[in-house]
């Protein structure tokens, strides 16, 4: 629609928004979905080193169609490659790596994220679905920053940001930002304040849309 | 002498008795014991617990075992994935208990089998509902639940290259629970794709030592290796991938 406000961004605009947050040197975890968009856009001269939970650092990009190797796979069980300085580990040693502090950042999905950095993005509780929880509540705890990367509304029109979550959590209080498509906000102890805008979005209109507080008025 | 090496896959499962709990390695079909998996499934054993961070893939392995009716119990953290539907068929008829255990927690519990831990204190699904019913403690402000120790009767485990005495290299990723899972079971059964000589493995690089591990039963060249080399191999899906020449 000619002259139509964008108040929007893509998702690999916004995994590039992502990527531009993460500094070199830094140890990092993109959880399955989403996230592993952020591996695109990262810069090739910056050392980052990437975690998969499944026994590797220094994780390198999908191999090309002739060199799959069965025994190199990342959380997903997608083919990947190990760069040159990767390490390999076993499971517990992969889980102490999280929840021993000394994973930087991890970028996971949401089905909802509360106003004191409670993360639900393992189970919608629906009957009869089968549950499987992975390594999602161990990354939502032990990474020194969580970073949610979302859409900022359901499907439906709902938010994602929730004063407190419906779905079953996965951590309590363990997101420090949240990447939507609208706008990156932080979670502070008292609600979520916005921390930079995308197109046309202005702050009453993302209150409108989650029906919350921000905190950028106090 | 000590010779922990077995002629074949089905002596290297003698023994294991119905009601057992197997730990199975294996992360998707990474480093998954498929060769001992079928050698237990035409040995027999039945009404077991089996612990293994999935839940098969496709028909085959751990999957093939499911669709005999041999597992009263998983013990995983994801069992569903795109190509799990035989588990996904039995846990909607309510065929097999299931219980779920965040990857970390599960990780834990067969590492602190392994090492003599009576029981730990994890950060991991405080306040979420897999840690209902479980002891909570604050330690220097942050919260906890009481983990216990998951041991097993058998761990059917895969590694790359093992020696007579038990000492064992992994391959890749494929490495996942196979450590841990040997340390926590009574009896350790490994398929390895060679057994090499004593002091063929470099004892700075063993990632196993042989102490953990009962028995040893090569089961040949896995496809994408050959001779030591990567020889290119087929993707999840099956496809095949050979190397570009």
């Amino acid at each position: 629609m000619p002259g139509a406000l964008v108040t929007r961004i893509s998702r690999e605009e916004l995994a590039a928004r992502i990527a531009a947050d993460i500094p070199e040197g830094a140890y990092v975890n993109l959880g399955i979905g989403a996230p592993t968009l952020v591996a695109n856009y990262l810069l090739a001269d910056l050392e980052i080193i990437l975690h998969t939970e499944n026994g590797l650092l220094g994780m390198g990009p999908a191999p090309d169609a002739g060199l799959i190797d069965p025994d190199l796979i990342n959380a997903g069980k997608q083919p990947v490659t190990a760069l040159a300085g990767a390490a390999y580990f076993h499971h517990a040693d992969s889980f102490g790596m999280m929840r021993g502090g000394h994973l930087d950042i991890c970028v996971l999905g949401a089905f909802q994220v509360s106003a004191t950095g409670d993360l639900a993005n393992w189970s919608t509780g629906a009957p009869g679905a089968i549950p499987a929880v992975g390594g999602a509540m161990d990354l939502a705890i032990g990474a020194k920053d969580v970073f949610v990367m979302t859409d900022l509304l359901t499907k439906s029109g709902e938010s994602k940001l929730v004063a407190e979550c419906v779905y079953p959590l996965t951590g309590v209080g363990c997101v420090s930002r949240v990447y939507t498509d609208r706008a990156v906000f932080d979670v502070t102890g008292d609600g979520f304040r916005v921390r930079e805008l995308f197109g046309g979005t202005t702050i009453d209109q993302l209150e409108q849309l989650i029906r919350l507080d921000l905190r950028n008025k106090d | 002498m000590i010779d922990k090496t077995l002629p074949s896959t089905a002596a290297a499962v003698a023994g294991i008795e119905d009601g057992s709990t197997v730990m199975i390695g294996g992360f998707g079909r990474a480093g998954q014991p498929v060769e001992l998996i079928d050698a237990l499934i035409e040995q027999g054993a039945g009404d077991l617990t089996i612990v293994s961070n999935n839940a098969g893939n496709g028909d085959t392995g751990l999957a093939a075992l499911l669709a005999k009716g041999r597992v009263r119990r998983m013990i995983c953290s994801f069992p569903r994935q795109h190509d799990s539907w035989v588990f996904d068929g039995l846990y909607r008829a309510g065929e097999i208990e299931l219980e779920i255990v965040p990857q970390g927690n599960l990780a834990e519990r067969i590492r602190a089998a392994g090492a003599g831990i009576g029981a730990f204190f994890s950060p991991t699904g405080v306040g979420t509902e897999l840690a209902g019913g479980k002891e909570e403690r604050t330690i220097d402000g942050r919260r906890y639940v009481l983990e216990y120790p998951i041991r097993a009767d058998i761990a059917l485990i895969s590694a790359y290259r093992g020696d007579r005495w038990g000492n064992l290299v992994y391959r890749e990723t494929a490495r996942n629970f196979g450590p841990i899972m040997a340390a926590a079971a009574s009896t350790t059964v490994v398929q390895v794709d060679e057994v090499v000589e004593l002091g063929a493995l470099d004892p700075e690089a063993v990632v196993t030592p042989g102490i953990f591990v009962n028995r040893v039963v090569p089961v040949g060249s896995r496809p994408w290796v050959q001779g030591g080399a990567f020889v290119g191999g087929v993707d999840i899906e099956g496809r095949s991938c050979q190397v570009r020449s």
